[in-house]
């Protein structure tokens, strides 16, 4: 079961750009029709695009639960948070850097709560947002 | 956003979309990066103690921010969160909705909150979040 030393873990920084061809796909897989989002070089990304963009360029996606020794088919998510600070657009190069930073136990240890907080920069070094996402682990009882 | 001020109780954000199919999941783990096999792979879900593969959580957030950019110009949202209160199983039909609960000042702007939701046909709730825009 991870512990409390898991806080403060950092993983492999992600570094992925927002291609306009895979940003079509993600826009017609959602039946997106909105023109704000295809109007061109400098269109902005839709909301969650984030947490796409760093699990589609990441080496190893599941790469924070190898880490943690977390079977993936225990794993489900709890809640996710971004924090918009400045806009993200096609052409755009963002760098996500994740941390553990927390890691609760409920229901007398079943279950495992852990958040992963990702600061994300763009190429002009522009803090552009935060997001958080809490997994929720389901711990292998006893027997 | 900027013409008119709403006011607290208004739904500003309201969408159906039509129910989810294996398909729908298959492309989205294609476009969203999000590989994680129970989502598409049934004997996958089966062995994880399910009885079926289910909807991504990341799909019903991504249903439920379009809702949000359908009226709410995506430079001017400031923070969107939600917490997955339920697992979305296949065919489900959703219906996202948002209701201004404050308006507030905040980093030198008039902002208003947001609370979401993404419920499926039965009006089961699976997704309850907030978002923070700027007016």
């Amino acid at each position: 079961m991870v512990d409390q030393s898991a806080v403060g873990r950092e993983f492999t920084p992600v570094t992925a750009r927002v291609e306009p061809g895979r940003l079509r796909f993600f826009l017609d897989t959602l039946g997106e029709r909105n023109p704000v989002f295809r109007e061109g070089p400098a269109a902005p990304v839709p909301p969650t695009y984030l947490f796409c963009l760093e699990m589609m360029d990441a080496p190893d996606p599941f790469e924070f639960l190898t880490a943690l020794g977390i079977d993936l088919a225990r794993v489900l998510h709890g809640e996710q948070r971004f924090d918009y600070h400045a806009p993200v657009v096609v052409g755009d190069t963002l760098t996500f850097r994740p941390r553990v930073s927390s890691v609760t136990d409920k229901k007398g240890g079943a279950m495992t709560l852990i958040v992963v907080e990702t600061a994300v920069t763009n190429q002009a070094g522009v803090h552009v947002a935060d997001t958080s996402r809490t997994i929720v682990v389901r711990n292998a009882r006893p027997s | 956003m900027s013409s008119s001020v709403p006011s607290v109780g208004d739904r500003i954000v309201h969408k159906a979309f039509p129910s989810i199919s294996r398909h729908r999941l298959a492309l989205y783990c294609g476009a969203s990066g999000d590989h994680n096999p129970i989502h598409v792979d049934i004997d996958f879900a089966k062995a994880a103690g399910f009885p079926d593969v289910f909807a991504h959580g990341m799909l019903v957030m991504g249903y439920l921010g379009q809702a949000l950019t359908d009226a709410v110009v995506p430079s001017r949202i400031r923070s969107f969160s939600t917490r997955f209160a339920a697992i979305t199983q296949l065919g489900a039909a959703l219906t996202c909705e948002g209701t201004v609960t404050e308006l507030i000042e905040q980093g030198g702007e008039k902002r208003a909150k947001l609370a979401l939701t993404a419920k499926d046909q039965n009006g089961e709730i699976k997704l309850a979040g907030e978002a923070i825009i700027a007016l």
